[in-house]
This record gives C-alpha cells, sequence and structure tokens, in this order.
C-alpha cells in the first residue's frame, strides 16, 4: 500500500554569510527518507538543533527543501506552486508546540476552528457552528468553550483547541511537533490519549516530533532518532527502544532520568557539548561526543545501513567493510544482530572532568 | 541526631495583588530543610513552588508580598531581616540556581568577569587569588579549560555550559544552601544528565544542601531524599522520596506518579481529569477536591491539614487511610 507521506534524500541547508567572501552552509537536515503509512505515526526523535523540526516544515512546504522529495499518497509534492498547494493544505496540517503562540489572541477560539471549514469550503455557512461544536466535542470541549478566547483556556484546552482546527479539514497526516511539551504532565497524559483515540478512530498519519523517548513509546509505531541533521537509526519503536544499535540512541535512552529512587540504570554519557551543524564533517558527526569513537569513525563517511530489514542505522560498527566479514547468517531480526566488539563497552562515564 | 534545620519555615503565607484583587499564592506552608541533604518541591504550573523560594529568599515581584509566617534560617527570620542584611544572605549563606541560565548571566559581561565579581563582593578575593579560586570553582562545575571558558560571553557557551557556570557563580560565595529553580529543565535529555551527575557529585564531595524545584518526578528520584508535593499554594504531602514513590498518601501524588508516560508496555496512561487551577479561581476547602477521584462532601466544605502518616511523611487529606 502506497504510504502516506514519504520523502526521498530531504535535503536543507541554510547558508549563512559572515563575511564578504566567507560563506559557510549550515545543514538543517540531510539525507531524511522516511515513510509513514495510513494510520501509523512515525517519531522523529533527537535534541536541540538535530533537524527534526526542519524536516517537519519541509514536509509542509512551510519551507522549501534544497533537495530530495515529499510525496503524499505517492504523489510528489515537492515542484506544486503555491496555488496548486493550497488545495492538498486540506490533507496536511499541524500542531505546534506552544498552544497559546499559536492561536491568534484576538479570535475567539470557534473562529479559529471555523477558519480552516469556510477556507476549504468544507461546511456551509449556516452549518459552520454545528461543525465547530462537534469538532470541539471529538476533542474533548463542551460547545460553551466556543466563545472563549484563548487565554481564556488552560494549556491543555489551548491544545485542544490547536487540534482541533488540525482535524477540521479531515487530513491524511498531520505533523505534531512536541505538541505536549508545554503542558502539564497531569495534562500532558490527556493529550497524548486523545492523540491515541483518535488516530485509531480516523486512520491519521503522524509525524510526531519530540524529544522526550517516554511520550514517544506511547504514541510511535516507527522512530527516526536525528543527530546533528542526520537520521542515525531508525526502525520499529519498540525494536528501537529496546535494543538501540546508535551510541546516540543509546545515549539518549539511558540519560532519561530513573523512575524510581532505587532505580539501578546502566549509563551511556555523551562527552562534552553540542557540535555545531554549520559545515559539518562527511564522516559520523558524533565523533566528537561518541564514547565508543575509534579512529576509523573520522576517516570514512558514516552511511545509512539497514542492519536487518526495516531497521537501520548510521554508525560505522555496522557498515559491513568495516566489520571483520560479513553477518553469517544475515540476520532477519534485531535480536539476532550480535554488537559484541569489544569497543561498543564504555568506560564508565562519570560527570566529565577536566 | 537533634541539630535543628538548616531552614525552617513555618505558616508561610504569600500573595499576589493586582488591580482588581488579592490572590493568595501560598497557604500555611511548612518544611524543614535540614543540613546536608537534598529536598525536592515538587509541582505543576501555578503549585506554587517557584514562589516558596522567592518568598524565602525575599525576591518576589512587585506585586507579590508575604503577609505571614517565619522563615529561620540557623534560627534567624530572614522575613525581619532589612534589605541589607538580606542582601548579605543571599550572597553569602543561600545561592539560587535558575531555569533559563543564558537569561540570568549579564549578557554584556564575560562570564568571568561576573564571576570575579563574585568573589571580589563577597568574599573579599582580588587578582591573582580570585582566578586561582575562579579555576578551582570551573573544575568542580566540570567547565574544562578555564581560561577559555572565563573570556567567553553567555551567548558564545551551550545551554549546559551556561547553566555549569551558573552554579559556580551559585557556589562562589560558599553558600550553605543552594536552591535550584528547574534546573535542568530548558536543557536536552544528554545535558540534564551531565548536570544531574555535577549536582550529585557536589552533594557528596561537599555536603551541599539543596532545595531543587522542579516538575519533573524523574529528577527527584535521581536526587532527592526528602520531596514536597505541591498543589495550589498548599503542601498535599511531604516524605521521604521512597515513601512519596512506593507508598503516595494522596490522591494528586498517586496521579501525578501514574501520569507518567514510561518507556514500556503500551497502555492509555491514567492522567488526572480536569485542569491545573488558575490562581484567580483556588477551589475551596481542599483545592484538589474538583479533579479528585475520592472526593466527598467534606472535601468541598473543610480544608485538610496535614497530618502525619508514617514518621517524617505527612499528607493533607480527608480520606489519605483509605488510600493505599
Amino acid at each position: 500500500m502506497t504510504p502516506v507521506l514519504e520523502t526521498r534524500g530531504l535535503k536543507k541547508v541554510y547558508p549563512l554569510r559572515s563575511g564578504l567572501f566567507t560563506h559557510a552552509n549550515l545543514v538543517a537536515a540531510e539525507d531524511v527518507s522516511i515513510s509513514i503509512p495510513r494510520g501509523e505515526t512515525l517519531a522523529l526523535v533527537g535534541e536541540t538543533g538535530s533537524g527534526k523540526s526542519t524536516v517537519g516544515k519541509c514536509v509542509l512546504r512551510l519551507e522549501e527543501p534544497t533537495d530530495g522529495e515529499v510525496l503524499l499518497e505517492g504523489k510528489p509534492i515537492t515542484g506544486l506552486k503555491a496555488s496548486e498547494m493550497r488545495a492538498l493544505r486540506r490533507e496536511l496540517q499541524m500542531v505546534y508546540q506552544d498552544p497559546l503562540d499559536s492561536l491568534n489572541p484576538r479570535h475567539r477560539v470557534g473562529e479559529l476552528v471555523a477558519e480552516p471549514l469556510w477556507l476549504h469550503g468544507i461546511a456551509p455557512k449556516r452549518g459552520v457552528r454545528s461543525e465547530v461544536e462537534r469538532l470541539f466535542g471529538t476533542v474533548g470541549l463542551g460547545p460553551h468553550h466556543v466563545d472563549r478566547l484563548p487565554h481564556q483556556l488552560s494549556g491543555g484546552q489551548q491544545q485542544r483547541v490547536g487540534i482541533a482546527r488540525a482535524l477540521a479539514t479531515s487530513p491524511k497526516l498531520v505533523v505534531l511537533d512536541e505538541p505536549t511539551s508545554a503542558l502539564d504532565v497531569s495534562v500532558q497524559a490527556q493529550i497524548i490519549n486523545l492523540l491515541r483515540r483518535l488516530q485509531a478512530e480516523r486512520e491519521l498519519a503522524f509525524l510526531f516530533i519530540s524529544h522526550d523517548l517516554a511520550v514517544v513509546s506511547l504514541l510511535a509505531h516507527s522512530v527516526a532518532v536525528m543527530y546533528l541533521g542526520q537520521i542515525v537509526e531508525a526502525g520499529p519503536k519498540s525494536d528501537v527502544l529496546e535494543r538501540p544499535f546508535h551510541p546516540y540512541t543509546q545515549a539518549l535512552i539511558s540519560s532519561a532520568p530513573v523512575e524510581h529512587p532505587t532505580e539501578v540504570k546502566e549509563r551511556i554519557a555523551m562527552r562534552g557539548e553540542p557540535t555545531s551543524p554549520v559545515d559539518p564533517p562527511a564522516h559520523c558527526r558524533l565523533v566528537p561526543r561518541c564514547p565508543f569513537a575509534k579512529p576509523i569513525c573520522s576517516q570514512v563517511p558514516a552511511e545509512l545501513v539497514e542492519v536487518v530489514p526495516g531497521r537501520s542505522t548510521r554508525c560505522v560498527r555496522f557498515q559491513r567493510e568495516h566489520r571483520n566479514g560479513e553477518w553469517t547468517p544475515a540476520p532477519e531480526r534485531a535480536a539476532d544482530v550480535v554488537v559484541d566488539l569489544p569497543e561498543l563497552v564504555p568506560a564508565p562515564i562519570v560527570d566529565p572532568q577536566p | 541526631m537533634t541539630t535543628a534545620p538548616l531552614l525552617q519555615v513555618r505558616r508561610l503565607c504569600t500573595e499576589f495583588v493586582t488591580p482588581s484583587a488579592r490572590l493568595p499564592v501560598l497557604d500555611n506552608v511548612e518544611f524543614d530543610v535540614n543540613e546536608g541533604e537534598i529536598l525536592g518541591i515538587v509541582g505543576e504550573s501555578g503549585s506554587g513552588k517557584t514562589v516558596t523560594a522567592l518568598s524565602v529568599t525575599k525576591l518576589l515581584p512587585a506585586a507579590g508580598r508575604v503577609v505571614g509566617g517565619e522563615v529561620l534560617f540557623r534560627g534567624r527570620n530572614l522575613l525581619a531581616l532589612s534589605d541589607r542584611q538580606m542582601n548579605k544572605i543571599r550572597g553569602e549563606q543561600i545561592s539560587m540556581v535558575f531555569q533559563n541560565p543564558r537569561a540570568s548571566l549579564n549578557p554584556l559581561l564575560p562570564v568571568g568577569v561576573t564571576l570575579e565579581q563574585v568573589l571580589r563582593a563577597h568574599r573579599g578575593l582580588h587578582g591573582e587569588e580570585a582566578r586561582r579560586i575562579s579555576f578551582e570553582l570551573l573544575a568542580d562545575v566540570g567547565l574544562p579549560d578555564p581560561a577559555r571558558v572565563l573570556r567567553r560571553y553567555p551567548h558564545e557557551l551551550s545551554g549546559g555550559m551556561c547553566q555549569r557556570m551558573m552554579i559556580a557563580l551559585a557556589l562562589a560565595s560558599g553558600p550553605s544552601l543552594l536552591i535550584a529553580d528547574e534546573p535542568t529543565t530548558a536543557l536536552d535529555v544528554t545535558i540534564q544528565f551531565q548536570i544531574i551527575s555535577l549536582l550529585k557529585r557536589l552533594r557528596e564531595e561537599h555536603g551541599l544542601t539543596l532545595i531543587l524545584i522542579t516538575h519533573n518526578l524523574g529528577v527527584v528520584a535521581e536526587l532527592c531524599d526528602r520531596v514536597i508535593v505541591m498543589y495550589a499554594g498548599s503542601i498535599v504531602e511531604e516524605g521521604p522520596a521512597l515513601e512519596i514513590f512506593d507508598r503516595p498518601r494522596h490522591p494528586y501524588t498517586l496521579g501525578l506518579l501514574a501520569s507518567r508516560p514510561r518507556v514500556g508496555p503500551n497502555g492509555s496512561l491514567a492522567g488526572i481529569p480536569g485542569q491545573v487551577p488558575d490562581l484567580r479561581d483556588r477551589p475551596p476547602a481542599c483545592p484538589f477536591h474538583p479533579r479528585c477521584k475520592y472526593e466527598q462532601d467534606v472535601c468541598h466544605e473543610q480544608a485538610p491539614v496535614l497530618e502525619q502518616a508514617s514518621p517524617g511523611h505527612r499528607v493533607s487529606c480527608h480520606f489519605w487511610r483509605e488510600i493505599v
């Protein structure tokens, strides 16, 4: 079946001009290929500056990708004119991180949800109010909320309005950019449950952008981990979270705080500070921070390798030519992959001291 | 052991004054901080955790004022001190670290100059000696290459480095109490882990006493000896960290623990129904009753008081005995 969304080799570069003759390129995203089937969620996971939001914007063509293709249900949308794109906007919607910032403070929230309805000619003029109330009902708001202003609602209610607005056009794909990270924990849980229910009812495809692996584990079907503009690991959610291949994924998972005071966790810490995305090297971008880095890592390009079907990683250790021979037999499941190179045992890293 | 607590907060009440109303923000907040312990204050937005810290250090914004209670630091009531005396205490005895480290550093000065100012003002150190202590402080907080870092401006440092710098500044005067307000919230998870490790090490090596304000129960599990849970300006539960995680007695604490998303099994999340209450309309009697599944008539009529559930474990709920 054709996936709802597919990107092929998506790239976004921002040229920086620092002097008259000096040019530098900020590579926000590079070689990003993802695919989301109907009714499923792909989580793009990464930290500040990893390029996850850039990918979300390129998918919606809020940013023009420098290179690569975006396909909606198999049809390329990267080359479309603005007028052609407008008709497609019905199918592509977005929910933003800060619910208050993304709602016009002078409009009643009902009007904000009504706007896409009349822009796309979805509901007849007289039917708009009842359609808005129906949408409010779907996201757990009452008809009495329709006439409120955004600041009169709590954070969780504002985010429900944002979701209602995204659903108004019955989209096929919704890009969720950190939709719960500005919310209180007790309210975040409600929104996560709401998104799960809506997806099940409407077979929505979600591109879920997040830095929080715990939230990802609740919402996602598959995961792509990004570091400095590149996907460094991708695969089915439980596979990636339970058996991460890439050192960065391992560090992300092991850096999350413990859940209970007595829990003892094996920790893999990244060294030092995040690297700059300006003119990144061709080799593995994690080298300066990776506790497992060895000389080969900065000598050859790091390529995304499919280690087992559906499961890929961008680490030199998994590139066949740098392993001692092939995998025999070729592994079919992630659990069959032997990650037994001695270098993969990190030195115990406590807080780095100079 | 019978040594007196380092800090004793008694019946602290704070309100915010707006043109149209006086809004109570803290309602009879009472707790102790013992020497050498890490006390976590947990709550969601509007719970009063930050206002508690600002009331204790007398750093409330103009609209806020303490209207009752005592804050005893080594037996002295801070609320009765003059601004001048309080400045001295804040510089030398109590330090604070805030959520957004870059916003708390002077953007016009290299961080080394800021650090020297602190050392001069509070410890009378100059020149070579100030420089030597600066280097030691940076080493303490795990900042490599101190000579280079000290020349940098805040915008040239990453978020994690800024937060280490803030902690170095807070430690510069050799305080006996550090108050950290969401010190890791603005940081990425790998950097958050570095800062948590740093605070752990400082506690082990220097016997740091810390009040850690956070909404993140994971950070509490990593660091805290004792925990205070706040809701809508009141302490609803207080106890040793293990007790709070293993035997929570307040429905709100139970709800918070159940709301945490975790990596693993794929069930639906419990959450807490309803919304975090707004300051302007704090529910009467028990502030949690509109969201509470144990709620009965008495919860609307009578405010519960903190009762001892077990030694060191206090809870403010009419029905705590029934909650297991």
